[in-house]
C-alpha cells in the first residue's frame, strides 16, 4: 500500500464510513462539489450525492443544531466546521443540547453525531485560523474531544468516533495534514485511550496533535546527546482523559514534560499536572514542566512560529525535568 | 372564516448605468465631475492593487489573501456617501473602500504579511479593522450607530459591508432585527457575489433575493445593480440619509460578481464554469464607468495612462519601502492584552523574551 498523508486518510475512512453505513450522512460550508476546502470530504459528492453529502448555508449553529435532531432521527452526521475559529457560532448547540440530551432525557435521546474540525497554527494563515481550542470542548461534559497527530490513527479515530454513541469533536492538525505521508498498518484505536509510543523510564513525555512531531523530533536529539530512556504518551482523546495510562507511567519515571500547542492557562496540560498531583504526587522527583504558547491573542503569522512551542524549547525542558 | 391577505411586498431593483455606459439621465445621481473622476480612480486603484496583491501572493511575498476584482462598483460609491465622522464595519473583500476611508498601502501589506499593525487604520478611527468571521460584524454595526446616537451625535451612521455567504449566519439576523427595532441609524450593504467560496447563493437561501430579507425584520429593503456605480450609489445615499434624518436602518443588496478566487487558497475551477465568469467580464464596472466619463468628456486615454502609472509608482515605492528590513518587537502581542498590565501576562513576556535568546543561541 501506498504512503499516504492524513488528508488522504481522513477522506479514505469518510467513504469507508458512508459505503459501510447508510446512516452516515456529511454536512458542512463547501463539503460537496468543492470537496472541502482541504479536501477532506473529496469525492463523497460525486459518490453519494446530495442528499447524503450536503453543501449546507454558512450557518455553523444550524449546522450542528440540525446535525442534533438529525442525530435523534437515527442518522450518524459527520459535520464539518470549516475552520475551528468559526466553530464558536455552534457553542450553544454544543453546550446547550447536543452534549445533554442524554442526560437531560434520561437515556431515551441521543446525539451520536461528529463534529471535524481543522485547528492549530503553523500554516501561515489569517486570523482565526490557527488557534488551538481544544479546551473549550474539553470543558463541556458529554462531549468527546479527539485529536490525531498522524495518518495511520487519523482514520481508525475518525471511524470510532463516528460510531461514537456521543458527540465527539474531532480536532484535526491542519499543520499535519500534508506535511507528512505514512504507510498504514490496520491498528484498533479506541476513543478514551492514550498511545504509548515509546515506553521508557526516565521520563513521560506527553503531547498531543500537531506538537506530537515536534516532541518526537526533540526525543530524538536528546538521544544523540545523552544516554536517555523516555515514555512517550500521544494522548489522542483529551476528554476523556486516559488517566490510567497517565498516571501509570508517571509512577514508573517519576518525571513528566507536557507539551501542548494551546495557550498556557487553562488546557490540557493544566489538567495532567492536577490528575499527576491527585494521584501520583509521591511518585515525584521533579516539577511537571509544560511548554504551551503563552496566554496572549494567537499572533498572525509573521510571529506565531516564535509563540510555538519549538524543537528548542521542548528539548531544553525535558533536560531541565532530567536535571532536577 | 375569511382568508385574508394581511401583507404583501415588494422589491425593487435599481440599475441607472448599462453594461454600454448609458446612464438613466431620468435617475443619474448629478455627481459632479471631480466626484466621478475620484471614484473611478479610487475604484482603479482598488482593481490595481488587488491584481499587485495577488501577483505579490504567487510570489511567495504575501500570505493568504482574498481578492475583490470586479466588484468595485459595490463597495466603493457607498464610501462617498458617508462622512468621516460616520462609522465604517467592513469585512474582508473591499479593499477600495478601506483605501477611501484613509487606509494605506502599507495597511494590506502589513496585514497580509501576518502583522497586526495592517489593522490599524492611521488616519480614520471610525474604520474597524477586517472582520473574518461571517456576519459578526453585523450587530457592531448596529451597536455603534445606537450607541452614537445614545452618546449625543445627532447625525452619526453605520455603514457595514458583507457578503451573501454571511446571510445565512444568524449574527445577520439578529442585527437586522436588533435595527429594526432600536431604529439603529445602520445602512446593512450586501455584496452579493454569487459565491460563498463554492457554494452558489441559489443553495446558500431559497429566498428569490437577499434584498428580501428586510421584509421580515419591518426595515426598508432594496436590490441593486452591484456592477452599476451610479445605482450603487444612489441607493447608499438615500439609504444614509433615511438613517440620518432617523427614519431607520436599510438592506441594500448589491448584485455582483466576484471575478477570482475567494482566497488565494481557492480554486474556482472546481465549481464553476469560465462560462460565467466571461458573462461577467462583460458586466464589468470599471469597464462602463469609464464609457460614462468619457462620453462626459471628463476621461480620455491619456488620463488613464497617466493614472495608472501613477497608481503602479505608488504601489512600487511602498512595496519597497515594506519589503526593506524592518526592526519588528517580537512581543508586540503581549501589549494588548488587557488595557492593563497583569502580572501573569507581564511575566510569560520575560520568559518568551529569554526563550527567544535561547533559541537565538541555537542558531
Amino acid at each position: 500500500m501506498a504512503k499516504i498523508n492524513m488528508v488522504q486518510a481522513l477522506n479514505a475512512a469518510l467513504h469507508d464510513a458512508m459505503a459501510e453505513d447508510n446512516d452516515v450522512l456529511v454536512m458542512g460550508e463547501d463539503v460537496g462539489i468543492n470537496g472541502g476546502v482541504f479536501r477532506v470530504t473529496d469525492g463523497l459528492y460525486d459518490k453519494y450525492g446530495r442528499e447524503r453529502v450536503i453543501d449546507s448555508p454558512i450557518a455553523e449553529a444550524g449546522i450542528l443544531g440540525t446535525a442534533v435532531g438529525m442525530a435523534m432521527a437515527g442518522l450518524k452526521p459527520v459535520v464539518e466546521m470549516q475552520f475551528s475559529g468559526f466553530s464558536y457560532e455552534m457553542m450553544h448547540q454544543l453546550e446547550g443540547n447536543a452534549s445533554r440530551m442524554r442526560n437531560r432525557s434520561r437515556g431515551q435521546f441521543t446525539v451520536p453525531l461528529v463534529v471535524r474540525m481543522p485547528y492549530g497554527a503553523g500554516v501561515r494563515a489569517l486570523e482565526h485560523h490557527s488557534e488551538s481550542k481544544e479546551a473549550y470542548y474539553a470543558h463541556t461534559a458529554g462531549v468527546k474531544v479527539v485529536i490525531p497527530s498522524t495518518p495511520s490513527n487519523a482514520g481508525p479515530l475518525l471511524k470510532a468516533a463516528i460510531n461514537d454513541p456521543d458527540p465527539v469533536i474531532f480536532m484535526e492538525p491542519k499543520r499535519s495534514y500534508r506535511s507528512f505521508k505514512e504507510k498504514i498498518t490496520p491498528k484498533e484505536y479506541t476513543i478514551g485511550k492514550a498511545e504509548i509510543l515509546e515506553s521508557g523510564e526516565d521520563i513521560t513525555i506527553i503531547s498531543w496533535g500537531a506538537m506530537m512531531r515536534d516532541t518526537l523530533k526533540a526525543v530524538e536529539q536528546i538521544k544523540n546527546q545523552r544516554n536517555f530512556s523516555p515514555e512517550v504518551i500521544d494522548l489522542l482523546t483529551i476528554s476523556p482523559m486516559d488517566a490510567a495510562a497517565i498516571i501509570q507511567s508517571v509512577k514508573k519515571t517519576g518525571r513528566c514534560v507536557v507539551v501542548q500547542e494551546a495557550q498556557q492557562s487553562f488546557g490540557p496540560a493544566s489538567e495532567i499536572i492536577a490528575l499527576i498531583n491527585d494521584q501520583a504526587l509521591m511518585y515525584l522527583e521533579a516539577p511537571v514542566e509544560r511548554v504551551t504558547m503563552y496566554d496572549v491573542i494567537m499572533p498572525l503569522f509573521a510571529r506565531e512560529t516564535m509563540y510555538m512551542p519549538s524543537k528548542n524549547k521542548i528539548v531544553r525542558a525535558i533536560n531541565s525535568t532530567l536535571n532536577f | 372564516m375569511p382568508l385574508d391577505i394581511i401583507e404583501t411586498f415588494q422589491i425593487s431593483r435599481l440599475s441607472i448605468l448599462n453594461e454600454k455606459g448609458e446612464a438613466d439621465p431620468d435617475l443619474d445621481p448629478g455627481l459632479s465631475d471631480k466626484e466621478l473622476t475620484d471614484l473611478y480612480e479610487a475604484m482603479t486603484l482598488s482593481r490595481l492593487m488587488d491584481k499587485r496583491l495577488l501577483n505579490l501572493q504567487r510570489q511567495g511575498r504575501l500570505g493568504t489573501l482574498p481578492v475583490c476584482t470586479g466588484q468595485e462598483a459595490a463597495f466603493c460609491p457607498p464610501i462617498l456617501t458617508i462622512r468621516e465622522t460616520d462609522w465604517f464595519v467592513g469585512s474582508y473583500r473591499e479593499i477600495g473602500a478601506r483605501l477611501m476611508r484613509g487606509e494605506s498601502i502599507m495597511n494590506a501589506l502589513l496585514l497580509y504579511n501576518g502583522y497586526e499593525e495592517g489593522n490599524v487604520n492611521p488616519s480614520n478611527d471610525r474604520t474597524l479593522p477586517v472582520s473574518i468571521v461571517l456576519g459578526s460584524q453585523l450587530p457592531h454595526a448596529v451597536g455603534l450607530a445606537y450607541g452614537s446616537r445614545l452618546k449625543g451625535e445627532k447625525d452619526t451612521v453605520a455603514l457595514v459591508m458583507f457578503g451573501d455567504g454571511a446571510t445565512s449566519e444568524g449574527d445577520f439576523h439578529e442585527a437586522l432585527n436588533f435595527a429594526g427595532v432600536l431604529n439603529a441609524p445602520v445602512v446593512f450593504l450586501c455584496q452579493n457575489n454569487q459565491f460563498a467560496i463554492s457554494t452558489p447563493r441559489e443553495i446558500q437561501t431559497r429566498s428569490a433575493t437577499i434584498a428580501q430579507k428586510a421584509v421580515a425584520y419591518g426595515i426598508h429593503g432594496i436590490q441593486v445593480d452591484g456592477n452599476d456605480v451610479l445605482a450603487v450609489y444612489q441607493a447608499t445615499k438615500e439609504a444614509v440619509e433615511r438613517a440620518r434624518a432617523g427614519e431607520g436602518p436599510s438592506l441594500i443588496e448589491a448584485v455582483t460578481f466576484r471575478m477570482g478566487m475567494h482566497t488565494t487558497a481557492d480554486d474556482p475551477t472546481r465549481y464553476r464554469s469560465d462560462d460565467v465568469v466571461e458573462e461577467w467580464e462583460k458586466k464589468d464596472p470599471l469597464v462602463r464607468f469609464r464609457i460614462y466619463l468619457e462620453g462626459k468628456g471628463v476621461w480620455d486615454d491619456q488620463r488613464q495612462a497617466d493614472l495608472e502609472s501613477r497608481i503602479k509608482n505608488e504601489i512600487d515605492t511602498t512595496v519597497t519601502e515594506f519589503e526593506k528590513p524592518r526592526e519588528v518587537k517580537p512581543d508586540a502581542p503581549f501589549d494588548h492584552v488587557f488595557g492593563t498590565p497583569s502580572q501573569l501576562i507581564e511575566d510569560q513576556r520575560k520568559r518568551f523574551l529569554a526563550d527567544l535568546e535561547k533559541e537565538a543561541d541555537h542558531g
